[in-house]
């Protein structure tokens, strides 16, 4: 891609990791980790080109939609939402509070600009391919992306989905599984192996791209791929950072679902705004 | 006032206890040992511990197959989750089987806080109690968590347990008398006007509500009904023939959890005037534990309130 639209994007994906640390430090609790990791791919979804979006319209029938179904990386979804202008960039600041519209996660009568309402892993994907199937059924060309957790995929519904997915020839639907390797127990490998996904997901009758998850070159190459391959669902294995951008957050488990305290939150913002 | 502890807390110690003592025990947990507290129980006997990753539906089934060897397992897992996503493995593979298996549940009812409405499981004992042989207990305090965890492992067959993940006092360490046995409620404090039946973090509002209600000229009999199923129709008859007007108390929806177990009781056996207090039929959201008990009207203030509105509907009617 072009130098300045790559900037732009980095910027913008910059923007949404500010967001993640505000929203959650704001709430005291939250999931940052997880959030972080899918910043990039968010930018290139909603600011890339590839979502076709209106944030005046957000009800747009015919609009691409996004199932986030590791709903709790919502404060990255809201985040991306927020600067992409379906509602104000202060709302972050009212993450998880009882009359916020922005929920612990995600709700799709609360949030505009949010398909889907998720929270429970391994049901979003199900959705998606409702979606991509109803966007069939209709003769549309809208498109459905869902993105899960390399955690979440050990959930039997995941590769029920998968099948599905495949069996009705969903070549409007891209998954994005999120590899940054942690779950909350642990490493993914040493709680519940889920390699070889390539091979599995191409077992099941999926096309599978893979993407260096935070380079922006990477990921707009995986995803034009997605867009191309046509006859069957598209996977892209994101690999990625858990915790990307904040040093003290990054592959560390222990930053899944906690806030920053006063201390932290000074130096992850030092960081995010190039000052540390 | 009595120390304020959550429930899981109690799961991962008595667990860790009863790993001493019983060498049948597994535990099973899907990628949340740490929030339910079976992680202490891992540390000590990581042998006996089983990470099943975020598959839950599978656990329960894997839970069903070392029941069905000769073991007693203890399957965990976040009230929403467990009965939820489980709720047909549980009913097939461990109420139609019979087998030994405990489900753990933590993290039930609005008190979740943040997590929201996703997370917020007010289903858990209507779904388990509808179970036929599914033993369905929930305590009210860290002490008599450890103990009914106890008893259900001591006990033949399948045995919901509901723990909780805010902090609550634990007025059963400070009871003299303090007695346990699955099927059996407490009677905590004898009235003659009102009965306000309480379980699981409802109970200590109960009591605070007994006081509220002593203001007002109100004399009230409070029960913490522990277990759910089995009902203790005795005692709940005994005490609403005696009061004529009941009112229960918890932290889930009003339908299908101890207040429709009291109210098929009490419609069978001796009607009385009779109030729900516990979630009204809504979906959770987000917010700290005691703002979300606050507006859904789980409250000491709210039991009190209703108690008081049974009474007068009793003297007037
Ligand atoms: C069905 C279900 N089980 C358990 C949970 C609790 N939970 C929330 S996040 C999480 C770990 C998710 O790991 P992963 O999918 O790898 O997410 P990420 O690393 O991207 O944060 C778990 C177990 C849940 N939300 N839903
Ligand atoms: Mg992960």
């Amino acid at each position: 891609m072009e130098i300045t639209k790559r900037q732009e994007l980095s910027e913008i994906a910059r923007k949404i990791r500010i967001g993640i640390v505000e929203s959650t430090n704001a709430a005291g609790c939250g999931h940052p980790g997880g959030s972080l990791s899918i910043a990039d791919v968010l930018a290139w979804l909603y600011f890339g080109g590839e979502m076709n979006i209106n944030p005046n319209d957000p009800a747009w029938a015919d609009r691409d939609r996004l199932v986030l179904s590791k709903g709790h990386a919502a404060p990255a979804l809201y985040s991306t939402l927020a600067l992409r202008g379906f509602f104000p960039v202060e709302d972050l600041k009212t993450l998880r509070k009882p009359d916020s519209h922005l929920q612990g996660h995600p709700n799709m009568h609360k949030t505009p600009g949010v398909d889907m309402s998720t929270g429970s892993l391994g049901q979003g994907i199900s959705a998606a391919c409702g979606m991509a199937l109803s966007a069939k059924l209709d003769n549309k060309d809208y498109r459905v992306y869902a993105i899960v957790g390399d955690g979440e995929s050990q959930e039997g519904e995941v590769w029920e989905a998968a099948m599905f997915a495949s069996h009705f020839k969903l070549d409007n639907l891209c998954a994005v599984i999120d590899l940054n390797g942690l779950q909350i127990d642990g490493k993914v490998t040493d709680v519940m192996d889920i390699a070889p996904m390539d091979k599995k997901f191409a077992a099941f009758g999926w096309n599978v791209f893979e993407c260096d998850a935070h380079d922006l070159d990477s990921v707009e190459k995986a995803f034009t791929a997605a867009r191309e391959a046509k006859g069957a669902p598209s996977v892209i294995l994101s690999h990625s950072v858990k915790g990307k951008g904040v040093s003290f957050m990054e592959n560390n488990a222990g930053w899944h679902g906690k806030a920053t305290n006063a201390k932290e939150f000074e130096q992850a913002m030092a960081e995010l705004r190039g000052e540390a | 006032m009595a120390d304020k502890k959550a429930t899981r807390e109690a799961l991962g110690d008595e667990l860790t206890a009863l790993g001493a003592v019983r060498e049948d025990l597994v535990v099973l947990t899907a990628d949340l040992a740490d929030a339910t507290r079976v992680e202490y129980f891992r540390h000590k006997y990581p042998e006996r511990f089983i990470e099943c990753g975020i598959a839950e539906a599978n656990m329960m089934g894997v839970a069903a197959g070392l029941a069905a060897t000769g073991k007693v397992a203890v399957a965990s897992s976040f009230a929403m989750f467990a009965a939820g996503r489980a709720f047909e493995q549980i009913r097939n593979s461990i109420g139609y089987t019979e087998l030994n298996v405990k489900i753990a549940a933590t993290h039930a009812g609005v008190s979740v806080g943040e997590d929201g409405a996703s997370h917020q499981c007010n289903e858990d004992i209507a779904l388990m109690r509808t179970i036929p042989g599914m033993t369905v207990i929930n305590p009210a305090d860290y002490t008599e968590a450890r103990t009914a965890l106890r008893a259900a492992v001591e006990m033949n067959g399948p045995c919901y347990i509901r723990f909780g993940r805010a902090a609550v006092p634990d007025l059963s360490a400070e009871d003299e008398n303090y007695s346990f046995e699955i099927g059996k409620g407490r009677l905590l404090s004898e009235g003659k006007d009102v009965t306000v039946i309480a379980s699981g973090l409802t109970v200590a509002m109960a009591l605070e509500a007994k006081e509220i209600l002593k203001a007002d000229g109100i004399d009230a009999e409070i029960i913490n009904i522990h277990t759910i199923k089995p009902l203790d129709t005795e005692l709940v008859c005994a005490s609403a023939k005696k009061t004529g007007c009941v009112v229960t108390a918890e932290e889930h929806n009003i339908i299908g959890g101890l207040g429709s177990a009291v109210a098929e009781a009490l419609s069978e056996n001796c009607p009385v005037i009779m109030r729900r207090v516990g979630v009204e039929d809504v979906w959770g959201k987000s917010g700290s534990a005691g703002a979300l008990l606050d507006i859904y009207g789980i409250s000491a203030a709210n039991i009190a309130a209703k108690a008081k509105e049974a009474y007068l509907a009793k003297k007037n009617g």
